[in-house]
């Protein structure tokens, strides 16, 4: 599958670090200096507290599947050959949900709660979408 | 929020300062289709002129108008020629139906008006509206469409609890059979089984097409006054008994992750609110955008426990006739019309004023509507004569 005609993200003054991180292969959130727990999408404040209090943190890009779907419907010209593609529902470790595709592994073999890790292979120009296959085991 | 966490403050044995201050006192509604001869504009004025001439009203009579998903509240008001005292346009999303409701209310109760006229009106159909695509926080990854998020739901409740897309096949089948007793529905006339249910085209798998609501054309208005001022109108009057509401905004827009169990569940004190309880209802009208909903709404106000959805309605408990709680009985958004909640709290309004012919609750006396969002709500209705 090609990420190449992918939508473009749409770059905010939040989300620019989110992106640019993804380019240097890396996942980053942001973390609430007073609680310590993550969030996304990016966001002036932190929900936890409503206060701006909060830092750009690399995560373990591991997690857990949560849910999937398979869409059948065509909603973006450059996904249409796709079709039908499947979205997932990750669920970090760090707390915050991701809504991405799989890679590495097809649907029918995705078992929700099976563990997960990011991988960066490819987006729209000037992007790297984080998505997720099963978990690398570290050596 | 996880399931089975319990809200800090449901106000449970609270009555509601608003039980029975407000009425129904007209209700109108433009057929349902594809009408590109007109707009939201030219369905709301018409809806809005049956809605009066059902209460024997002029327009010159409303002094408050909450006006939802026309543009304009400001150009309604102006072709309508109504110079009110209060005036607002609520958000489109179907969640402010009930919203805009409570509002009315709460004018009526606080003097702001004395009679409000309440216009939604929605040409989707005709100038083919997409609910999907564009530029979102998720459309790098295809992720788009409220379908899509129900599909998410739904499939991980099937996870957790074990349910199947086959028992969604009851909830599209009961309101399919309802809308072939109401020849207003557009789906009148064309009854389906579990069979086609089961094997209707997949738009975002888990969910088919049968699992998703209609998009047409149409438009719903209601009159409401004060419950004082009712009894002099021509219709029977019907009261909004109680009203019950708890938001969650769901970080990220994403997908809920608890089926809105716990903020559903807080809206069970709707019942003391109303001071009518659960088994002195006589049906329900219940937010069906996606056959899912049905589910969450009933495990959440306590019909099922969380996760029975599935065996609850497997035998029978929603089809007029049959079940214990007929639910949607002009259809819903899966078969009658998508008017977004408007039209199945008129539809809970008609049953209460025994209008719905081959349809009708025998003796409905309350009906209770619940909406599963991220404005989660419930309201009781009743007849004033109850």
């Amino acid at each position: 599958m090609s990420l190449t005609t992918r939508p473009k993200p749409v770059i905010d003054n939040w989300n620019r670090w989110f992106w640019d991180a993804c380019n240097q292969r890396q996942l980053v959130l942001q973390r609430c200096t007073a609680t310590g727990r993550c969030f996304y999408p990016p966001a002036p404040v932190s929900p936890f507290t409503g206060r701006p209090n909060w830092e750009w943190a690399a995560v373990s890009g591991r997690g857990e599947l949560w849910s999937l779907v398979e869409f059948h419907q065509n909603y973006f010209p450059g996904m249409k050959d796709e079709l039908p593609y499947t979205v997932a529902m990750v669920k970090l470790d760090e707390g915050p949900y991701l809504l991405t595709n799989l890679d590495g592994i097809e649907a029918r073999d995705a078992r929700i709660g099976m563990r997960l890790s990011v991988r960066l292979p490819g987006g729209p120009e000037g992007f790297l979408l984080p998505q997720f296959g099963p978990e690398e085991v570290a050596p | 929020m996880p399931p089975n966490v319990s809200l800090a403050s449901p106000a449970i044995n609270t009555p509601w300062p608003l039980r029975d201050k407000a009425a129904f006192v007209g209700i109108g509604t433009t057929p349902f289709g594809n009408f590109p001869e007109t707009d939201s504009y030219g369905l709301g004025c018409e809806a809005l002129n049956a809605a009066l001439d059902d209460a024997g009203l002029t327009v010159d009579e409303i002094d408050g108008l909450i006006v939802s998903r026309i543009p304009s509240y400001e150009r309604f008001a102006e072709m309508m020629g109504i110079n009110p005292q209060y005036c607002l346009l609520t958000e489109a999303p179907g969640r402010f139906s009930a919203v805009s409701l409570a509002l009315a209310a709460q004018a009526v109760a606080t003097g702001a008006a004395k009679t409000l006229a309440l216009v939604y009106g929605n040409n989707g159909r005709s100038v083919r509206i997409a609910y999907g695509g564009g530029d979102s926080e998720w459309s790098p990854w295809g992720m788009t469409s409220p379908g899509a998020s129900h599909a998410m739901m739904w499939r991980r409740h099937m996870h957790e609890f074990g349910t199947t897309h086959a028992d969604l096949g009851p909830v599209s089948v009961a309101f399919r059979h309802h809308a072939c007793l109401n020849p207003d529905a557009v789906m009148y006339g064309r009854p389906i089984t579990l069979e086609d249910h089961a094997q209707a085209r997949p738009i975002c798998e888990p969910l088919k097409l049968l699992d998703y609501c209609l998009v047409n054309d149409g438009a719903v208005a209601w009159i409401v006054t004060s419950a004082e001022r009712a009894k002099d109108l021509r219709r029977p009057p019907v009261l909004l008994s109680g009203y019950a509401r708890q938001d969650a905004f769901h970080y990220g827009s994403g997908p809920a992750d608890d089926f809105w169990f716990p903020s559903l569940s807080a809206c069970r004190s709707v019942y003391d609110r109303a001071g009518i309880g659960q088994k002195d209802i006589q049906g329900l009208g219940i937010y069906d955008n996606f056959s899912p909903t049905v589910l969450f709404s009933l495990e959440g106000l306590g019909f099922c426990g969380l996760g029975e959805g599935g065996d609850f309605v497997r035998d029978g408990t929603l089809p007029l006739g049959v079940g214990r709680w007929p639910t949607n009985t002009s259809g819903g958004h899966l078969s009658d019309s998508y008017m977004q909640g408007w039209g199945i709290i008129a539809e809970c309004v008609r049953q209460l004023r025994h209008e719905c012919g081959d349809r009708q609750i025998p003796d409905a006396q309350a009906m209770q509507y619940i909406c599963a969002t991220n404005i989660s709500q419930s309201l009781v209705l009743r007849r004033a004569d109850a």
